[in-house]
């Protein structure tokens, strides 16, 4: 699935809920499913601070293939970072860098992407796309 | 202590009050962040752009003077509100922060040394901690800080131990914004000066709820924010004592601080002004007054007999729910409910509140030594303010059963 199909998919199974509860729920069951970061990667340099509660990203390379995971300790930002991941990971490092990432703007849940202090999940969307331009410039380079 | 309020008037002067959030009317219990502001705080800021919006002691027109007249009207209140003795004693600061950041800037510069000691106190919100932190790194000086207890209140006999010629500043808040408690700095500032030091008082949770007097303190320095105080962001005020003020040096430069500029040398101006410099925030300056006037009106006594009310109802009401634990327990506190919950994390607790329409403060707030001190990177703050209600509580209460319910 493209990086939009993926999203188009998302924006669908939310038009299901008719209400915040049945909405937040579902990102709490997400955030419950989500598997956890090994312990080894939870680092401080793959920390991303927000005020609130932390984020953890790591990325690595398979197949030409840009690679997430990533963790929180708050439930909910959990979901919203599942989400993310699901989206971006297993793309080319050209396709996450140029990707417009829509979804949660669509889904209503903007804010918590414009709240950069209180959750680091615009920090963590712009790392994940860092990362695609990193990877870019070094398949060029090299 | 009983209050004589009536509070379905008091929230009838906040607008702000009829917001929907969420499709929920809202209940904003974040009043230790910024507190909401009355009609006529409104109203005195429109109406000073509307009629007499001018730059302040320069012009000789009609506007000039009539803003400049204003402006030093409030300085005045300002003055009366913490019972200062001279009115040149009051310095208008862009808020608490600012004003903490003009004495460690200024008196601390001019008059600590290498090897003198500052004293804070493991409560203290960041912008008591890190000014005097830049200040120790720049001059040698060491940073001391008193320990706490259990409930939240400061440990004043090891607070006595730290005490000792070499200390030459004490730098400690008021009231915590994050425990609500009440320190006994009466006590604090006459032992500080007993050894010769001098003390700065943050103010900023404290001036909504409690009577403050700078001579019966005998503080050196007290600083204030307005915006907690139902006045307008963007100001507060530094007292200090004028003596104490005339022997430090200007703390920024520009227009208004000078008397006489030549490129050889500048003479400056005299209190206030001196520490002045640049236009002011005159609007929001002008519409403080107005933010005291009401207070005054309700009496603080009044407001913190109903906040006390509140505080006890919300503190019985949250007992309910199984795994809440409040942070900061203190003898003496304001209207100030911190907790945490068993395994379920802040963020979560206030973004499903966010969801009902209930507006609380979570994460460290600014304080994490503190939240250090306790074991714990955050907690979820309801914090209440004179428009608060029993019935607001009770939506609290039946919003975290919700909250418990989702994140089972």
């Amino acid at each position: 699935m493209t990086i939009n199909e993926t999203q188009d998919e998302l924006i669908s199974d939310f038009e299901l809920f008719d209400d915040w509860e049945s909405k937040y729920e579902f990102i709490i069951d997400l955030g419950k499913q989500f598997p956890p970061l090994e312990e080894q990667y939870k680092t401080e340099d793959n920390i991303i601070k927000g005020c609130q509660s932390r984020v953890w990203l790591n990325a690595y390379m398979e197949e030409g293939l840009l690679k997430f995971e990533a963790d929180s300790d708050a439930i909910i930002v959990r979901g919203l970072v599942s989400m993310l991941v699901k989206v971006l990971s297993g793309h080319t490092p050209e396709e996450i860098a140029k990707a417009d990432v829509y979804f949660m703007e669509r889904v209503g849940l903007h804010q918590h992407l414009a709240q950069t202090r209180s959750n680091g999940l615009a920090a963590m969307l712009k790392q994940m796309k860092a990362y695609g331009f990193a990877y870019q410039a070094k398949s060029v380079n090299a | 202590m009983s209050h004589n309020l009536n509070i379905a008037s008091i929230r009838g002067d906040f607008p702000i009050l009829n917001e929907v959030v969420n499709g929920k009317q809202l209940v904003y219990f974040d009043n230790a962040a910024t507190t909401q502001k009355p009609r006529l705080v409104l109203d005195a800021l429109a109406g000073y752009y509307e009629h007499y919006n001018a730059n302040i002691h320069r012009g000789i027109h009609h506007l000039a003077e009539k803003a400049t007249s204003a402006f030093e009207q409030s300085r005045k209140r300002l003055q009366a509100f913490l019972n200062a003795a001279h009115s040149e004693e009051i310095i208008f600061t862009y808020g608490t922060t600012d004003g903490i950041n003009l004495v460690a800037s200024s008196y601390g510069r001019k008059f600590l040394k290498e090897g003198d000691e500052v004293i804070i106190s493991t409560m203290e919100h960041h912008s008591n901690i890190v000014p005097w932190q830049m200040l120790c790194e720049e001059k040698g000086c060491i940073l001391k800080v008193i320990p706490i207890n259990d409930q939240g209140e400061l440990l004043m006999d090891e607070y006595e131990k730290l005490l000792t010629e070499k200390t030459k500043f004490v730098s400690v808040v008021h009231v915590s914004n994050a425990l609500g408690t009440i320190n006994p700095i009466k006590e604090i500032i006459a032992k500080a000066h007993a050894v010769g030091a001098k003390v700065l008082i943050d103010g900023a949770q404290a001036s909504s709820h409690i009577e403050i007097d700078v001579q019966e303190l005998d503080c050196d320095f007290y600083s204030l924010s307005l915006h907690k105080i139902y006045g307008p962001t963007g100001m507060g005020i530094l007292y200090g004592k004028r003596d104490l003020l005339n022997a430090m040096p200007p703390y920024r430069g520009g227009g208004e601080m000078i008397k006489e500029v030549t490129f050889a040398k500048t003479t400056y101006n005299e209190l206030p002004y001196k520490f002045e410099a640049g236009t002011p925030n005159i609007a929001d300056v002008v519409a403080a007054k107005f933010a005291l006037d009401y207070v005054d009106a309700l009496g603080k006594a009044n407001i913190a007999a109903y906040e006390n009310e509140l505080l006890a109802y919300a503190t019985g009401a949250v007992k309910e729910i199984e795994g809440l634990r409040i942070i900061g327990q203190a003898k003496e506190k304001v209207s100030v409910l911190s907790f945490v919950i068993d395994g379920i994390h802040h963020q979560d607790i206030g973004v499903l509140l966010d969801q009902q329409g209930i507006a609380v403060r979570t994460g460290h707030h600014c304080t994490q030594p503190l939240m250090n001190r306790f074991n714990i990177t955050g907690t979820s703050r309801a914090s209440f303010a004179v428009y608060n209600t029993i019935e607001e509580i009770d939506k609290l209460v039946q919003g975290l059963h919700k909250v418990k319910r989702m994140l089972r």
